[in-house]
């Protein structure tokens, strides 16, 4: 009883303290996305710029309703991270809704492309599927989705510059093995399903070298039409 | 404040629901789906992108997993043939409609004290929703768990069938408040110790518990040394409980849980006299517990580290004396989750961060991060053991294997 009184004595005396302090408004965090934010951005990156992690992609410009859809994936657990999946699970969607429009406003700069492990050939081979794709295989060509500058499209294509190798070589195997799934009709399992073990290090290395463009915002939507339906790009 | 406004509110209300049953349906369905709401029926029968009520949620359990059943009113594989009487069996005896026991961890043993009258309203409720066609999935319970004639062992150590007998010493209010909570609101479920068998008993109830599978220790409602509320403001429990934060603590984990699916949907009225009743049920706070296992000066390098960790990484949001800018940055000094016997909380806390849940009365909630990712075992248990023990707080240290061991609990 002593020790309890003792310590209430000691928390009303701090307490008092600080209020002299509150005479600012700084008894509130501050009321913006920024500050609410904060639970992301020691993997994502200050302006969702993306960190050293090579796993922990970029968020910044990619669109809003691509990031808003897998927020939502996260959140059931219909895409896979624990921590993410935990963080979401109670958070509604207008509040998802804003913090992909959030980070889909950012726009640090795009990383300095990362210097390739891998050899020339490969290269090439990633380079032919990214522009061309494979039509005897049936692989579509990626830009004939992600946009002829790999910028992406708004609202549901996001782009593919920025990012390592290591996280779209994840991402593709991802769906590969059905453990990322996408509004159906699925197009990235479709494309993902075609691709060999080859085929997708080959794809994200090449994809990991290029220069940031000098816009590197996505095209507005209809700019283009799918060589297939998809169900995150609604037309 | 006898037992009179009572027994005249009992009256009025029967009174009411004979002179208005004919053209009242609506009314009766729209009450059925508050009390489904107060008793968190979803967060069991409605699987993640499932459609509502269909169930098939996974539950795991020491002794395996249990599928929920489906209770939307599909004839064929949800509820559909039940009438009103086979329902109340359920809800109040814990029975299949042809007698057949039901496993435990659909909270009968709560809502047994659910009156007639709201059981049917439920009811009614699940009747008017749409028919999910979806089959029951099988349990997968082990050996010799699936026989469901051990539940007779459980239910003639834990179960005690009937109704909420109102105490007439009490006000209105206060029996309101006892009705949601040990009825639909099953707050014992979690806050109770959970023995061997996943049983609660009577006498342990609300008096705290580790949540087995999940690595959550659910506080004690009763002590004062752990979520007891005697020393908190009826406002302050209201906010926790509508809205998930408040100025002396926040919910987070399966509490964020139940107050995202539940409790923000639950009307002034019945919030207040919930908080009513869980204040008056704290009792005198038991004697200190235990001093450290560790020996003193391991203890004060480990909590002299564990003010480093926190001035860098806690104080931006939780202040250098830890008085937090609350409700959304929740204060740590005289918090008491973070100061019971079980650090469980506050080193899962720390590991995996959270959003309080998003409600009505705080739609766009605050969030803490993972810092599972950012720091040692051993600078886990620092800080963990800093906040604990800094600013008056009443807890003990705890070690780098506690923290470690953490790391692997579920996350969902
Ligand atoms: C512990 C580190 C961590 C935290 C904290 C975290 N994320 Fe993530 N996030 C990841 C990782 C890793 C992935 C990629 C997961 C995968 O492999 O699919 C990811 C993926 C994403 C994606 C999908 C990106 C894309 O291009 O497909 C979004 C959007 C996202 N996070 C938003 C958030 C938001 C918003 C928060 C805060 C509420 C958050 N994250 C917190 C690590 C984190
Ligand atoms: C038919 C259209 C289409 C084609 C062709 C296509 N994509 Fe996609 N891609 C999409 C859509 C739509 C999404 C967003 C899916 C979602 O909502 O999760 C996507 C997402 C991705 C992502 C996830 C990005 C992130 O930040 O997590 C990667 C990586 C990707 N595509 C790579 C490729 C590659 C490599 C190719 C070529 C081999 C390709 N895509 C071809 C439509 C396409
Ligand atoms: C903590 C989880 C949980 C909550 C909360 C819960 N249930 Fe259940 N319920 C179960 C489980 C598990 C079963 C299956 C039990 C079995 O097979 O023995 C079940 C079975 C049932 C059944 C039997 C249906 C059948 O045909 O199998 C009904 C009816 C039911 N619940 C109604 C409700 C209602 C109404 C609520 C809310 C007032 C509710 N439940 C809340 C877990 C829960
Ligand atoms: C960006 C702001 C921020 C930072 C930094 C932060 N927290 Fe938190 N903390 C929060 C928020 C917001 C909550 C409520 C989270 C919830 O309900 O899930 C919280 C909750 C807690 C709780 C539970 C409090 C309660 O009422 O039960 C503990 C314990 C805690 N934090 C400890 C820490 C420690 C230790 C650190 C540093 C290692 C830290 N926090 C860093 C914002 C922060
Ligand atoms: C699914 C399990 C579960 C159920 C059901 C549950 N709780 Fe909790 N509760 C927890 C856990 C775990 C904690 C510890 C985490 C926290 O403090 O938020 C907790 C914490 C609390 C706290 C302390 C919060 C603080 O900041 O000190 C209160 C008060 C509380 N619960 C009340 C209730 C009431 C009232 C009900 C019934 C309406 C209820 N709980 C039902 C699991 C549960």
């Amino acid at each position: 009883m002593f020790a309890r009184a003792a310590a209430s004595a000691v928390v009303i005396v701090t307490l008092a303290a600080f209020d002299g302090a509150a005479a600012q408004p700084a008894n509130q965090p501050p009321d913006t996305m920024a500050a609410r934010v904060e639970a992301c951005t020691p993997c994502h990156g200050n302006k969702g710029e993306g960190t050293s992690d090579v796993y922990f992609p970029r968020l910044a410009g990619k669109p809003a309703g691509y990031l808003y859809n897998q927020l939502l994936a996260f959140r059931s657990g219909r895409r896979k991270y624990p921590p993410m999946n935990y963080l979401l699970e109670f958070l509604p969607d207008p509040y998802l809704e804003a913090m992909a429009e959030y980070f889909a406003g950012e726009h640090p700069p795009l990383p300095q492309p990362a210097p390739s492990e891998v050899s020339k050939e490969v290269l090439a081979q990633g380079e032919l599927l990214a522009t061309s794709g494979d039509a005897g295989r049936n692989i579509p060509a990626c830009v004939s989705c992600h946009g002829p500058g790999l910028t992406g499209m708004q609202p549901g294509i996001p782009g593919l510059l920025g990012l390592r190798a290591a996280y779209v070589s994840a991402q593709l195997g991802a769906w590969r093995y059905g453990t990322r799934t996408a509004k159906s009709p699925d197009c990235m399992q479709l494309v993902a399903g075609h691709l060999t073990e080859a085929d997708v290090t080959a794809v994200a290395a090449w994809l990991a070298t290029r220069p940031a463009p000098t816009n590197p915002a996505p095209v507005p939507k209809g700019t283009y039409a799918l060589p297939f339906g998809c169900g995150s790009q609604p037309n | 404040m006898g037992s009179k406004p009572w027994i005249t509110l009992l009256a009025l209300a029967a009174f009411t629901t004979v002179a208005q049953a004919q053209d009242k349906t609506s009314d009766i369905i729209a009450r059925g789906e508050y009390l489904a709401r107060a008793g968190d029926c979803t967060a069991c029968h409605t699987a993640p992108e499932g459609r509502l009520f269909a169930g098939g949620r996974a539950m795991p359990t020491p002794f395996g997993t249990l599928y929920t059943s489906n209770i939307t009113p599909d004839p064929e594989t949800g509820i559909g043939k039940w009438s009103a009487d086979d329902f109340y069996k359920t809800m109040h005896s814990g029975r299949f409609p042809d007698g057949g026991l039901i496993y435990p961890a659909m909270p009968f043993a709560s809502y047994t004290k659910v009156t007639r009258t709201d059981s049917d309203a439920i009811f009614a409720y699940l009747r008017s929703i749409p028919p999910v066609n979806q089959k029951n999935r099988p349990h997968d319970l082990r050996f010799p768990y699936d026989n469901r004639q051990l539940i007779l062992g459980w239910r003639t150590l834990f179960f005690r069938e009937g109704e909420f007998k109102p105490d007439p010493t009490k006000s209105a209010e206060w029996n309101r408040g006892a009705y949601l909570v040990e009825g639909l609101g099953h707050c014992s479920m979690c806050h109770s110790p959970i023995n061997a068998l996943g049983g609660t008993s009577q006498s342990d109830a609300f008096k705290g518990g580790l949540i087995p599978m999940q690595n959550w220790y659910a506080p004690s409602l009763t002590s004062n040394r752990e979520a007891g509320l005697g020393d908190w403001s009826i406002k302050d429990i209201t906010d926790l409980l509508q809205t998930g934060v408040s100025a002396r603590g926040v919910v987070y984990g399966p509490m964020a849980e139940v107050v995202h699916n539940s409790l923000q949907y639950l009307s002034d009225e019945d919030t207040r006299a919930m908080a009513v009743y869980l204040k008056s049920i704290a009792e005198p706070s038991p004697p200190p517990p235990p001093s450290s296992a560790l020996p003193t000066t391991e203890s004060s390098l480990l909590i002299s580290l564990g003010k480093t960790v926190y001035d860098k990484s806690c104080a931006s949001c939780h202040g250098i004396q830890g008085e937090g800018k609350p409700p959304h940055w929740p204060p740590l000094a005289n918090n008491q989750s973070i100061e019971m016997e079980s650090a469980v909380n506050p080193i899962r806390m720390v590991l995996n961060g959270g959003y309080p849940p998003g409600t009505k009365g705080n739609p766009m909630p605050y969030g803490m991060p993972p810092f599972a990712g950012l720091l040692s075992d051993n600078e886990v248990a620092a800080v963990v053991s800093y906040i604990r023990t800094a600013w008056g707080n009443r807890g003990t240290p705890v070690s780098a294997r506690e923290a470690n061991e953490l790391r692997s609990a579920p996350l969902n």
